[in-house]
């Protein structure tokens, strides 16, 4: 006769409180002396930040600047412009959050934060009055990609597409005369964290494609484009990124003809997107390298060109294989843009040493530089967090 | 012309640096004919096959598949790949894709087929090989046996006129073995010209017409199955086959 097995429920993994700090925190006296000591650090150092946080600190260095940090010069009668390339990323966000997106409860709080920020932190009429609109569309967003993601999949991604040239015609303008539609807002006034954004968002988006180009060079059969890949990833690896943007700031205006001249957010644009192309090169060359032999043997008995190849099969699985070092040179490519200050634009943090300049603040940089430093630790855990994201999404069917 | 060989090899050499991996191989196929290559490993069996569509080059010799010179002509070499279907020890199947995408990919682009024409064929090829049901899976969520299904399916959407399989079944659990067999026999059965590196000999002695034995990059015997099995004429090949049918 056969006995019948007992199902066993899988051992449970929760316990309660107590047990568990028992387990982990007091196993031994040894542990229990770390424990104490752990916990004391972590109560001066947390005391110390917070009294200073709510006590000490002026905050109204930043509120009266946030103007500056944001946005820089930017002419405030033209404001609405930027406000409205954000509303569109923020729709298209709020679109990709329910399509792809896991957890509704999450992509809604995240959708609501602009209204929180709005009436949380003293912010004028105008902000408060976009922070709304931001997450009314947002909201909006979410609602139109939970009605039929699979069909909007494809415009979702065109929109994001063409998004990087909307927000730089929104931010440039169209017409010459200042009063005509979109008047011209000259990069001079391009500042805060508006220009830190723009740096980073045209070097990712330009780099990308060139460091995949540089990777494949690298590894052509044709010796002179193969040598020109070699030549230029190392000449630019081994030079430190503040040289490139003075090189192209101090420099470039000798070798041009007399009377030519280059913009210089756009010269810092060039350089950082020459700087990043050559390590994502290697990055990318770090992926190539993984894929086996065997799939491209696959794909040329089945007759697929060297192009087809690539395209269809090595490329998207060498991507797969390293968005997190990808995600990792996004971030290092967002912090090196405060770099720019150097040579004189005022970025982030180059608004933030001018504010630091006026007489009525002096003293204050323990505020301002706090401040900034949590709007770059908040912007790259974004990016980090999404990496993480995307790496769970397109894991599915991997080996 | 209908005794005209689909694949004329003749006098072929292979060195790899100074390894002498192929010595001379002289060998005509016929259309519809199925052949079975085997022999110990480093026999240069592999390195023969993957020469017919040019995965591995020759240095003498000549090949000449279904009329086409093989040749450094980047064109005559695609025509070539695209007249012949490989199926690899490991599968090679592309993990990023369906097996639906693995299938249509080729079609689609090579052969410029619409989506939809593609689909279809793809989906009579799962059919054929029993797993329809699988269409939509990544190659990560199959078995060995159902992943080289998929990659025989794969091969054959290209509707070639000749499949190479290199050792099909070595990589796969003993399970396995039998449901690729069965198709690769049904394969054989409906004309398709077949070279098949296989060590598996019910396989051979059920569907093959000539059998080759390779030893140390030479061609040491062939003939029939009922030649080979029954009376064998070199040592090397008796020896060769006790030691694979003793267990």
């Amino acid at each position: 006769m056969a006995s019948v097995e007992p199902v066993l429920p899988p051992m449970s993994e929760r316990s309660n409180i107590l047990r568990w700090a028992r387990k982990n925190l007091f196993g031994s006296w040894y542990d229990a002396i770390l424990t104490i000591l752990g916990a004391w650090i972590a109560y001066w150092a947390l005391s110390g930040l917070l009294t200073w946080v709510f006590t000490v600190a002026e905050w109204k260095v930043i509120v009266v600047n946030m103007r500056l940090l944001m946005i820089g010069q930017y002419p405030l009668e033209q404001a609405w412009r930027l406000w409205v390339w954000l509303a569109l990323l923020v729709f298209l966000s709020g679109n990709s959050l329910a399509i792809w997106g896991r957890g509704s409860r999450y992509a809604i709080a995240l959708l609501l934060l602009p209204v929180v920020l709005a009436f949380v932190f003293p912010f004028g009429d105008e902000p408060r009055k976009w922070l709304v609109i931001l997450t009314v569309t947002g909201l909006a967003g979410w609602g139109i990609g939970r009605t039929s993601p699979e069909v909007l999949k494809r415009s979702v991604i065109a929109g994001w597409v063409i998004s990087l040239p909307i927000i730089i015609l929104l931010t440039r303008g169209l017409s010459e005369s200042e009063t005509g539609f979109l008047p011209d807002v000259r990069t001079n006034l391009w500042g805060g964290l508006l220009l830190t954004f723009l740096l980073t968002v045209v070097g990712i988006m330009f780099s990308f494609p060139i460091g995949v180009l540089l990777a494949l060079g690298r590894r052509s059969e044709l010796p002179i484009i193969r040598w020109f890949s070699v030549g230029y990833i190392e000449l630019v690896r081994g030079v430190p990124l503040i040289s490139i943007l003075f090189m192209m700031s101090l420099m470039l205006p000798l070798f041009l003809p007399d009377g030519w001249t280059v913009d210089r957010v756009i010269r810092a644009m060039v350089a950082i997107t020459l700087f990043s192309a050559a390590y994502l090169a290697e990055n990318v060359r770090g992926g190539l390298q993984a894929i086996p032999k065997g799939q491209y043997e696959a794909a040329e008995a089945l007759g697929l060109s060297g192009a087809q190849t690539m395209i269809f099969i090595i490329l998207p699985q060498a991507l797969r294989l390293i968005i997190p070092i990808l995600v990792g040179q996004f971030i290092a490519v967002f912090k090196d843009t405060s770099l720019v200050a150097i040579v004189g634009l005022l970025d982030l943090l180059g608004m933030g040493k001018t504010v630091l300049a006026q007489p009525e603040f002096l003293g204050l940089q323990r505020e301002v530089y706090v401040f900034i430093s949590l709007i770059f630790w908040v912007l790259s855990y974004g990016m980090s967090y999404l990496s993480q994201q995307l790496e769970a999404r397109l894991g599915v069917g991997i080996r | 012309m209908a005794d005209e060989p689909i694949i004329k090899v003749q006098a072929v050499h292979k060195w790899y640096g100074n390894f002498h991996a192929l010595k001379g191989i002289s060998m005509d196929v016929k259309k519809g004919e199925v052949i079975v290559i085997f022999g110990p490993s480093g026999s240069g069996k592999s390195t023969f096959i993957r020469m017919l569509n040019r995965l591995e080059d020759h240095q003498r010799g000549r090949i000449v598949v279904d009329g086409i010179e093989m040749s450094h002509d980047v064109r005559n070499i695609e025509q070539i790949r695209s007249e012949t279907g490989m199926v690899f020890q490991q599968f090679n199947l592309f993990p990023h894709l369906t097996v639906m995408q693995n299938i249509i990919l080729a079609p689609i682009q090579v052969r410029k087929w619409t989506k939809q024409k593609a689909e279809e064929v793809a989906m009579q090829l799962l059919e054929r090989v029993g797993i329809p049901e699988q269409a939509k899976k990544f190659p990560g969520q199959l078995s060995g046996g159902q992943q080289q299904r998929v990659a025989i399916a794969r091969s054959l959407a290209m509707q070639p006129k000749i499949m190479l399989f290199d050792e099909p079944t070595s990589a796969l659990d003993p399970e396995m073995i039998k449901e690729v067999l069965d198709v690769m026999t049904e394969l054989a059965k409906s004309g398709m010209t077949i070279l098949a590196v296989t060590h598996e000999m019910g396989f051979a002695r059920a569907v093959a017409d000539r059998m080759f034995f390779f030893d140390n990059g030479e061609i040491v015997e062939q003939g029939s199955p009922e030649q080979i099995f029954n009376s064998p004429k070199e040592d090397r090949t008796k020896l060769f086959l006790s030691q694979i049918l003793r267990h």
